[in-house]
């Protein structure tokens, strides 16, 4: 009799243990799959990005200055030119959204040099994160998503928010200066998170980086603010006249700078390297095109750069394979 | 024909090893895919180069499976019993091997890298395609799933004749006196 209940014991805990590692008891974690519930809202866009979801590929050639070979061993930092692939895109789940209402935009690239390494990068126009973890995060989207029957924000919720989290001080003074620029050509694009440099000496440099623009809003071609695809289409009459042009700016952490706490800004003084140029030259439209199958998991890192344990960009890595996953399967059973 | 009722120790240690292996990777793998936890790179890097050593071990096992002699079922076991335990068998067989070739495959078809232990990197088996890569993808989490039932239903098995039959059956595979 006692072995009967010692065998259905063993067995009950056995089959607990593989419903704990399902995930069947953690109904309260953030997971990854929560979070791209969260980000895809109520009606997923099927085949599309859970999160950036309308965006258009590119193509083009990074143009190494050398100046970061000796801090890295990536060869891409080598002084020459290799070819790239990427994607401007505006954040958020539509894929049909107007261009001019997203309040971030974007720019991804994936680099792959001759020794068959690659470096797959996504960007955004803060400078900052307003929270530091990935918990935090999903309450700010929480906070400000809107309400499923009134289908409106709750600026009290948004208050109540901020108030908790007064580490968005950074993020949220610099919301309040930023002016949308009239093209994808002329924002600037930040890391956000920071990386180390590894040189051949196995020293690690914290570093993050900018893509700055070689264009600003002064010369460049009009924007049509009545077109939903407004940014799409400036960026076509703009790279038609001549390629578009981004600086890869790397500034260094010192010892006062936490790389793993992404809502703080580091001093404009810190030492700044021009990595390269990005040289855009062309475009094409993003169904049917190279960057839709893409999956700009900034942890896909050539040996040379290795993630900070930054918790928000530890979190991306997961997130991005579940939107991917999805999206991946829908394309696979609607053809 | 001498007949045996225990497993050759070649073969208990390839199961044993293996049985750690691979319950470590299942359950690895169900965190890993819903963790934003800090760990979760180191995690996912362990668990593919885990992953390609327990494909190198299931062929090692395969070799071994057909060099050693397995004791067969006593012959008290009814007939559908013993079938199910084969069918069984022969599910764990095709998980173990579909397991790593699935993963191995749905890396390659996102383009990414596959380095054992950062010793070196394995080749490329496919050319990135997003299809080629949801198909490995569902693969690789579907087979999971089946392995995991599976394993149970193998554990389970092993524990009733180890502690209500008593018929050697659990005993073939472990080391030591048994009957
Ligand atoms: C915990 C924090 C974050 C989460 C959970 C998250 C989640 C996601 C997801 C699910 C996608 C869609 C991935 C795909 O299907 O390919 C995405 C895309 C993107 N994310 Fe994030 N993200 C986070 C932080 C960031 C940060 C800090 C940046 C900027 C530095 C960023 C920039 C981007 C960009 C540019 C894309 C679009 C890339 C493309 O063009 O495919 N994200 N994000
Ligand atoms: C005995 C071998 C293996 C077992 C038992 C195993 C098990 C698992 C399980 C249970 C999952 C979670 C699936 C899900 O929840 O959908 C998973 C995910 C994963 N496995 Fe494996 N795996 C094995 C081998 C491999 C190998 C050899 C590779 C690659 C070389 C690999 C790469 C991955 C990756 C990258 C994920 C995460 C996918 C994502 O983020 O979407 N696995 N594995």
């Amino acid at each position: 009799m006692s072995k009967k209940i010692t065998l259905i014991a063993i067995i009950t805990l056995f089959a607990l243990t593989i419903l704990y590692f399902t995930g069947a008891f953690n109904s309260d974690a953030v997971t990854a799959q929560r979070f791209v519930n969260l980000q895809q809202g109520e009606q997923a866009h099927a085949g599309f990005r859970r999160a950036h979801a309308k965006g258009i590929c590119l193509a083009g050639s990074f143009e190494s200055t050398g100046e970061l070979a000796k801090y890295s061993q990536a060869k891409v930092f080598d002084l020459g030119a290799t070819p790239f692939i990427g994607r401007f895109s505006i954040a958020g789940n539509n894929p049909t959204a107007p261009d001019l209402k997203a309040p971030v935009r974007s720019l991804a690239f994936s680099i792959t040099t001759d020794d068959n390494q690659e470096w797959r990068v996504a960007m955004n126009t803060p400078p900052v994160m307003a929270v530091a973890t990935p918990d935090a995060f999903f309450k700010q989207l929480q906070a400000l998503s809107p309400d499923p029957v009134t289908k409106k924000r709750s600026p009290e919720k948004i208050k109540a928010f901020f108030a908790a989290h007064p580490e968005s001080a950074v993020f949220n003074n610099w919301k309040a200066s930023y002016k949308p620029t009239s093209s994808f050509a002329t924002e600037q694009y930040h890391s956000i998170n920071a990386f180390y440099l590894v040189d051949e000496n196995n020293e690690k440099h914290a570093v993050r980086w900018i893509a700055k623009p070689q264009l600003s809003d002064e010369n460049i071609q009009p924007l049509n603010n009545d077109s939903a695809d407004a940014l799409q289409l400036q960026l076509k009459d703009q790279v038609a006249q001549a390629p578009v042009k981004f600086d890869m700016l790397f500034s260094f952490a010192t010892a006062e700078d936490d790389e793993n706490n992404p809502t703080v800004l580091w001093p404009q003084s810190r030492k700044t390297i021009n990595a390269g140029t990005l040289v855009i030259s062309s475009l094409q439209a993003q169904e049917g095109g190279v960057c839709a199958d893409m999956n700009f998991d900034p942890l896909v890192l050539p040996t040379g750069i290795e993630p900070s344990a930054d918790p928000i960009l530890r979190a991306r890595g997961a997130a991005y394979a579940e939107s991917f996953r999805r999206r991946a399967k829908e394309v696979l059973l609607n053809n | 024909m001498k007949t045996i009722n225990k497993y050759s120790a070649s073969s208990m240690l390839i199961h044993w090893a293996m049985a750690l292996i691979i319950l470590s990777m299942l359950f690895l793998g169900l965190s890993m895919v819903q963790s934003l936890a800090v760990w979760q790179i180191e995690a996912i890097a362990l668990h593919k180069s885990f992953g390609i050593l327990a494909l190198v071990l299931v062929a090692i096992r395969l070799i071994n499976k057909v060099v050693t002699t397995s004791p067969a079922l006593p012959p008290s076991v009814p007939k559908a019993q013993a079938l199910a335990a084969h069918l069984t068998q022969v599910g764990l067989y095709a998980s173990m091997i579909l397991m790593p070739i699935s993963g191995w495959l749905m890396q390659s078809a996102d383009g990414r890298h596959v380095s054992f232990f950062g010793l070196f990197t394995l080749p490329s088996l496919v050319s990135k395609d997003i299809e080629t890569y949801a198909f490995f993808r569902e693969a690789h989490g579907l087979i999971a799933y089946a392995f995991l039932l599976f394993i149970f239903m193998h554990v389970s098995a092993a524990l009733y004749h180890g502690l209500i039959k008593q018929d050697g059956v659990l005993g073939s595979m472990l080391p030591g006196k048994h009957k």
